[in-house]
């Protein structure tokens, strides 16, 4: 019906984001209603979202004409906003933003080497920088639920966490079954979207590589590579982030720090 | 270091301070605890009387003033050999998932000794629980609780055990058990303790010397009859 309307593919594909946006919006209201004060967060969200992506679009356009180390550049940018973005979701632990950055720069950003070092992910810039703004967001979103869990671990076992250093345990001891939970926590959902791969979804990848054209076996196997990749990632960079953060929770005199 | 009375103290804390966000919490605490004395902390509630006890094994940071345990600074021992030769039962026990015995032979373990059965069953006996070794701390009532917490911090033989109301989370009767538990391991003598409590009955019953604190000050200490029997400034 759209298709009818709007002839011109630019002017239709920002029709198309208008009509799912005010789906999403409905969501907005939906939270309202139940009074989980995040619809503010939803709405300022989707806008961010929408201008953001549409002005990363405009940006490739110019960028993917540039030699390798603008990637490089890109997603080394890409990976401080992800670290703010996941610190924000760490609810006053120490550090948040450092441990971030460098946790998703040694997870991600030395497995996205590897990977083009062994020729897995191509250099070709329309290809280097989604795939490992995809590998980043992941990992970014990976380190909020566990930095999310972790914190409420703490709130929640305070008083054994306590009870063990008060035992001549080393906080590594007295932290790691509530830093194991929020690893567990923090991969549950990465290890269910490869489970499921294929079967609930088709996922992002191979949904624009059948968009355009590709053989569908060959865009399946390229699909696994993206989310073998971000489960690898992912899971890398929560466990250098809990193991930072675990250690970031103690003081030299080996006290915990949230009180 | 020998004081006036010719006994050498086993922990002194001088001046100690501790102050969050601008808020004194202990303010210029100074006493002495000899070996196998039993000193009681009373207070009203909020007067400072935890603050000063988990700055006792350093799980706080004192903004000020220090502790020697047998002369020495508490802030060049290790704060873990630190904590095993200062215990802490707290208030609730915080048992660890597991059995009886694995939370009993936590503590040693840490310092890379591994208790003997026997060695568990002796520790369970002393404080009441022959043969729950095996049992999972998920099944024991409240009062078995804290017995189990007492033989994981005695497990570490410490000098001291600093007790942060071991009673007051429990009911009446377990109260009165655990009461005379402490009764039997204090009059070993083979540790000092530091008993922090709000039951004046209590701290008359277990406890030598006593200190009053009102709002972060230690403000009156001396024998327990005398000091309690000058009448409690605090309901």
């Amino acid at each position: 019906m759209l298709v009818r309307l709007f002839p011109d593919p630019l002017m239709l594909a920002a029709v198309q984001a208008g009509v799912t946006g005010v789906c999403a919006l409905i969501v907005a209201y939906l939270a309202w209603r139940w009074e989980l004060r995040v619809e503010r967060e939803i709405v300022v969200a989707l806008g961010r979202g929408l201008v953001q992506v549409v002005l990363v679009g405009a940006v490739l356009l110019f960028i993917f004409q540039g030699p390798f180390a603008v990637g490089v550049l890109v997603l080394g940018l890409m990976i401080g906003v992800a670290g703010h973005m996941a610190a924000r979701r760490a609810q006053g632990l120490p550090d948040a933003f450092r441990v971030s950055v460098y946790s998703i720069l040694l997870g991600s950003g030395l497995l996205i080497g590897v990977m083009v070092g062994l020729g897995v992910i191509e250099t070709r810039l329309p290809v280097f920088i989604p795939v490992g703004s995809m590998l980043v967001a992941n990992s970014m979103t990976t380190v909020s639920l566990a930095f999310n869990r972790l914190r409420g671990e703490v709130d929640a076992h305070r008083g054994h966490i306590e009870a063990a250093l008060a035992l001549g345990a080393s906080p590594h001891v007295a932290i790691m079954p509530y830093v194991r939970a929020a690893l567990l926590a923090s991969l549950i959902p990465r290890v269910d979207s490869l489970r499921s791969l294929g079967i609930v979804w088709i996922p992002g990848v191979m949904t624009g590589m059948l968009l355009g054209g590709s053989h569908p076996v060959q865009a399946a196997f390229y699909q696994f590579v993206i989310v073998a990749l971000i489960l690898t990632g992912s899971a890398l960079t929560a466990m250098t982030a809990l193991l930072f953060m675990g250690r970031r929770l103690f003081t030299r005199a080996e006290q915990l720090r949230l009180r | 270091m020998v004081d006036t009375e010719g006994c050498v103290p086993l922990l002194r804390a001088v001046e100690l301070s501790r102050v969050v966000d601008g808020k004194a919490l202990v303010q210029g605490a100074t006493f002495t605890l000899y070996p196998r004395e039993v000193l009681a902390v009373v207070g009203p509630s909020g007067s400072g009387k935890t603050s000063l006890l988990r700055l006792l094994n350093r799980l706080d940071e004192p903004t000020s003033g220090t502790v020697y345990l047998n002369g020495v600074d508490y802030r060049t021992i290790s704060p873990r050999e630190l904590r095993r030769r200062v215990g802490l039962v707290m208030q609730v026990p915080y048992l660890f998932p597991g059995t009886v015995a694995d939370n009993v032979r936590f503590g040693p373990r840490q310092a890379g000794i591994i208790l003997s059965d026997k060695a568990v069953e002796a520790l369970l006996a002393r404080v009441g629980l022959p043969g729950y070794g095996d049992r999972d701390v998920t099944h024991l009532s409240g009062g078995e609780a804290q017995r189990v917490a007492l033989a994981r911090a005695l497990a570490n033989r410490p000098q001291v055990l600093l007790l942060d109301e071991p009673t007051s989370a429990l009911d009446e009767e377990a109260k009165a058990g655990i009461e005379a538990l402490l009764q039997d391991l204090l009059a070993s003598g083979e540790f000092a303790a530091v008993l922090v409590t709000h039951d004046l009955a209590q701290a008359a019953r277990l406890a030598q010397r006593v200190l009053v604190m009102e709002a972060g000050r230690i403000v009156r200490s001396g024998p327990v009859k005398e000091v309690l029997r000058a009448g409690s400034a605090f309901p």
